[in-house]
C-alpha cells in the first residue's frame, strides 16, 4: 500500500518538476545583472524624482542608454552618478543641480486676509472651490499639500507668514511639490554656483494695480527689470516677469530696480553700501 | 402612495422661512456688474465697448460657442468698462460694468402683464428665439436651454419634465414663481412642448407646496397633456436624473444623458424665461432671488436684474443680523460660500442665504466608523466614504472605476456622516481631477 503512495506522489514531483523546468526556460525573462548593481548603488527612496517609476526603472534607464547624459538621481546626486558610471564603465554627465523655489511672498503682512475659510484643510480641495482667502486668486494657499507631498521633510510652512519654506541642504529637486501644488507656485530652478539665484517671488497675473492692491508685494508687470536687464533673460508675459535661470547672469540688477520687491535674490553675500541705498525696500533675511 | 426617487437621499430641515411672502421688484442698482460668462460652457465675447450706451435688453455678449449663451443688459445706461470682476467664487472673470441711467428698454420688448398662451411659431423659430434671449437653466447648473432642446441625431424625446421640486432647503424662489406667475409657466411648457417635440409634460412638485400643485392641476385643465405630479418630499429630488426617477421610473445609465430615457428636464424659472423670451421677446435680464437664512432680518422674494450686487439683496431684506457668519449663494446643501457682498447676481443665482455663525462653522471631523449612513444616503448609489479615501490619496484609477464622476455634488453624505468628514469637499476634487485625466485621455 504504501509503496503506492510512494510511486504517485514521488511521480507527480517528477513530471512537475520537469513541468517547472520547461516553464522556467521557456518563460525566462533575461535581466541585465548590472541593473541590479546600479540599483544597490541608488537611494532606494522611489520618489520618482529622475522621472522614471522607482528606483529599479531608473536603474533599467541608466543600464540602456548609450551615455548618462541626461540621467540623474537628484536625491544622491553627483556622488551616486559617479558610482554608477563607475559599474557601467560610461561617463557621467555634468548636470546640472536643482532646487525648489517657492513663488509667492504674500506673507499676512504683504497679502491680507479677506475671507476665511474653514473647509478641509487640503490646497488642492481649497483651489477646487474658491479663489482663496485673500485678494489674490494666485498665491499660496497655505495649507501644505507641498509639505505632505515631500518625502524628504524639506519643505515646511513658516508659521509667521504662512507660506511654505524650502530646507535647501534637504530638497533633493525631486518635484513631488511641484506636481502637488495646485497654484502651480512652485518651480524646480538651477540651484546656481555656491546656491546663489535670482528669481520673481510671484505668480500673479492680475493688471499692475489689482494686484498691488491684493498683496504687496506683487509682481505688477510693470517691466522696469526687463528694461535693467542686459542678458535678455527677463520676459513679461500675462502682467507677470519671468527671470530665464539658464540667460540671468546673477548681475542682480533687476533686484534693485523691483518697486515692489518682488524679484529675490538668494545667498548673496550683503550688497555694498551703494547698492543697499538702491535697492531700498530689498529684504537680506529672506530665504525661499 | 406619492412617488419620490427609489435610491438615497436624506431629509434635512425644511426652513422654508420666506415662503409667505410676496415677490417684491428690488430697485434697480447704481452699477450693474454683469459677467460674461453666467453659464456652463464658453464665456460670451463682449460685443460692447467702453463708453457704448445700452439698453434694458441690449447685446452685451455674442454666445461664444455650442455650449454657450447670450448675455444681455439687465439696465440702461453707459459702459463704464470691460474689466475682470470677482466672481462668486474668488476668481476673476470677465465682465462688463455699467453705470445705470434711468430704466430705458429696448422697444422690441413686450411690457405688458397680459399673459400671452396662444404660440403660432414653429419648432425652428422657438429655438432660435430661447437662443437669442439668452436662456440658461436657471435651477442652478446654468446650461443653455437651446442644447438641452436640440438632441443628438438619432435620440427622441417622449416626454418633458419641468422641476418644480425646489429639493433644497430654505429656497422659495421657484415655489413663489409658481403660485405667482403659474399662467406664464405653463404657457412656457407648452412652449418647451413644442420645442421639444412632445405631447407629454409632467411638472413635478414636492407636496410640501399644496398651494402651487392646487394652482397648476387647477390651470393644466386647459391644456393638452400637461400633468401636476406632487412628490414626496426628500433631498435631492431635484437632481435631473433623481426627478426622472421619481416621475417616469427609468434610470438613466452613468455617463448618458436623460434624452436616452426620452426624457428632457426643464426647472420652473425656466419655463418662465422661455415664455418671456418667445411671447414677450424679453431677453434673461432678471430672475426671482430667495434672501433668507438666520441671519437677515427679514427673508424675503426679490425679483433682480442680473448684476446687482449682493449687498442690495441683503439691504432690501433689512439687513444683516448681528451674529451672522457666512454668506451663502444658493441653497444650504450645494450652495457656495460667498467671498464677498460685491459679487453680482447671475442668471444662475436662486438664493442669497445668510447663516448665523452658530449654524455655518464646521464641527471638527473624526475618524469614519463605517456606519455605511452615506452609502445609504448616497442618491447616485455610490460609495462616498471610499471614494473620499481614493480621493485623498490620489489613487485615481480606484476613483474612475467606482464612479466618481457620477457624483452630483449633492451634499447627502456630508449631511448624514456622524463624523462630521468632508466627504463631498474631496469627492468634488477627486472628480474634477478624475475628469481631467479622462478628457486628457481623449484629446
Amino acid at each position: 500500500m504504501i509503496l503506492i503512495a510512494i510511486i504517485t506522489l514521488g511521480g507527480i514531483g517528477v513530471v512537475s518538476s520537469g513541468l517547472l523546468y520547461v516553464a522556467s526556460k521557456k518563460f525566462e525573462v533575461y535581466e541585465n545583472p548590472l541593473v541590479a548593481q546600479v540599483q544597490e548603488a541608488l537611494p532606494a527612496a522611489n520618489c520618482g524624482g529622475c522621472g522614471y517609476p522607482g528606483c529599479s526603472g531608473f536603474a533599467g534607464a541608466c543600464v540602456g542608454a548609450q551615455s548618462l547624459d541626461g540621467l540623474l538621481c537628484p536625491v544622491g546626486g553627483a556622488a551616486v552618478m559617479n558610482r554608477i558610471a563607475a559599474i557601467l564603465g560610461k561617463d557621467a554627465a555634468g548636470v546640472e543641480p536643482k532646487i525648489a523655489v517657492v513663488r509667492c511672498n504674500g506673507n499676512c503682512e504683504a497679502r491680507p486676509r479677506v475671507n476665511r475659510y474653514d473647509g478641509a484643510r487640503n490646497c488642492a480641495i481649497a483651489a477646487s472651490l474658491y479663489g482663496g482667502e485673500t485678494g489674490c486668486s494666485y498665491g499660496c494657499l497655505g495649507y501644505g499639500d507641498c509639505v505632505t507631498a515631500c518625502t524628504f521633510a524639506a519643505i515646511g510652512i513658516n508659521p509667521a507668514t504662512g507660506l511654505p519654506e524650502v530646507a535647501e541642504d534637504r530638497c533633493t529637486s525631486c518635484g513631488a511639490c511641484v506636481k502637488a501644488c495646485p497654484k502651480g507656485i512652485i518651480e524646480l530652478r538651477k540651484k546656481g554656483p555656491k546656491s546663489r539665484r535670482i528669481f520673481v517671488g510671484c505668480v500673479n497675473k492680475d493688471k499692475g494695480g489689482v494686484a498691488r492692491k491684493a498683496c504687496s508685494s506683487a509682481c505688477i508687470g510693470c517691466s522696469k527689470c526687463e528694461k535693467e536687464c542686459k542678458f535678455d533673460a527677463i520676459t513679461i508675459a500675462d502682467n507677470l516677469a519671468y527671470i530665464d535661470p539658464q540667460k540671468c547672469r546673477l548681475c542682480r540688477k533687476c533686484t534693485a530696480s523691483c518697486p515692489t520687491g518682488a524679484i529675490y535674490e538668494l545667498n548673496f553675500p550683503p550688497p555694498r553700501k551703494e547698492a543697499v541705498a538702491a535697492a531700498g525696500q530689498v529684504s537680506e533675511e529672506k530665504t525661499n | 402612495m406619492l412617488k419620490t426617487f427609489r435610491i438615497g437621499g436624506i431629509h434635512p430641515p425644511e426652513n422654508k422661512l420666506s415662503v409667505w411672502k410676496k415677490v417684491s421688484v428690488l430697485p434697480v442698482p447704481a452699477q450693474a456688474v454683469i459677467p460674461l460668462g453666467q453659464h456652463i460652457g464658453a464665456p460670451a465675447q463682449a460685443v460692447v465697448k467702453k463708453g457704448d450706451m445700452v439698453k434694458v435688453g441690449t447685446l452685451l455678449g455674442k454666445s461664444g460657442g455650442f455650449i454657450s449663451s447670450n448675455i444681455h443688459s439687465s439696465v440702461s445706461g453707459k459702459v463704464s468698462k470691460i474689466d475682470s470682476a470677482v466672481d462668486a467664487s474668488g476668481y476673476k472673470r470677465p465682465a462688463v460694468y455699467i453705470d445705470v441711467e434711468g430704466d430705458e428698454w429696448e422697444e422690441a420688448i413686450d411690457r405688458s402683464d397680459t399673459p400671452a398662451k396662444e404660440c403660432l411659431l414653429s419648432t425652428r423659430e422657438i429655438i432660435d428665439r430661447i437662443t437669442g434671449a439668452g436662456v440658461v437653466g436657471l435651477g442652478g447648473a446654468t446650461f443653455p436651454t437651446q442644447v438641452k432642446l436640440t438632441p443628438p441625431a438619432g435620440m427622441k424625446a417622449e416626454m418633458l419634465i419641468i422641476n418644480g421640486v425646489e429639493c433644497e432647503p430654505y429656497l422659495t424662489s421657484d415655489h413663489s414663481l409658481m403660485t405667482e406667475k403659474g399662467e406664464e409657466v405653463l404657457a412656457g411648457v407648452a412652449i418647451l412642448m413644442k420645442a421639444a417635440g412632445v405631447d407629454k409634460a409632467v411638472v413635478g412638485i414636492e407636496n410640501n407646496k399644496p398651494d402651487a400643485i392646487a394652482y397648476l392641476r387647477d390651470l393644466a385643465k386647459g391644456y393638452q397633456g400637461i400633468e401636476v405630479a406632487p412628490l414626496k418630499v426628500k433631498y435631492p429630488q431635484g437632481g435631473e436624473k433623481q426627478l426622472i426617477d421619481a416621475v417616469m421610473r427609468r434610470q438613466v445609465k452613468s455617463g448618458a444623458l436623460p434624452i436616452s430615457v426620452g426624457a428632457v428636464v426643464q426647472n420652473v424659472g425656466t419655463a418662465y424665461a422661455v415664455y418671456e423670451a418667445v411671447q414677450k421677446n424679453k431677453p434673461l435680464v432678471e430672475r426671482i432671488v430667495t434672501v433668507t437664512g438666520g441671519g437677515v432680518r427679514e427673508p424675503s422674494n426679490f425679483l433682480v436684474r442680473i448684476g446687482t450686487p449682493v449687498r442690495d439683496l441683503i439691504e432690501a431684506a433689512g439687513g444683516m443680523t448681528g451674529d451672522a457668519g457666512k454668506i451663502i449663494g444658493g441653497g444650504p446643501m450645494m450652495g457656495k460660500a460667498l467671498v464677498s457682498e460685491d459679487v453680482p447676481i447671475t442668471k444662475g443665482s436662486s438664493g442669497i442665504l445668510v447663516l448665523p455663525r452658530v449654524e455655518s462653522v464646521r464641527k471638527p471631523a473624526r475618524s469614519c466608523i463605517r456606519c455605511a449612513k452615506c452609502v445609504q444616503a448616497c442618491p447616485m448609489g455610490l460609495n462616498p466614504s471610499l471614494l473620499m479615501n481614493a480621493a485623498e490619496f490620489a489613487a485615481w484609477e480606484l476613483a474612475e472605476k467606482n464612479y466618481i464622476v457620477d457624483c452630483i455634488e449633492c451634499g447627502s453624505c456630508s449631511f448624514t456622516c456622524p463624523a462630521n468628514r468632508p466627504l463631498l469637499d474631496h469627492i468634488r476634487m477627486g472628480k474634477g481631477k478624475v475628469m481631467g485625466i479622462i478628457r486628457g485621455r481623449k484629446s
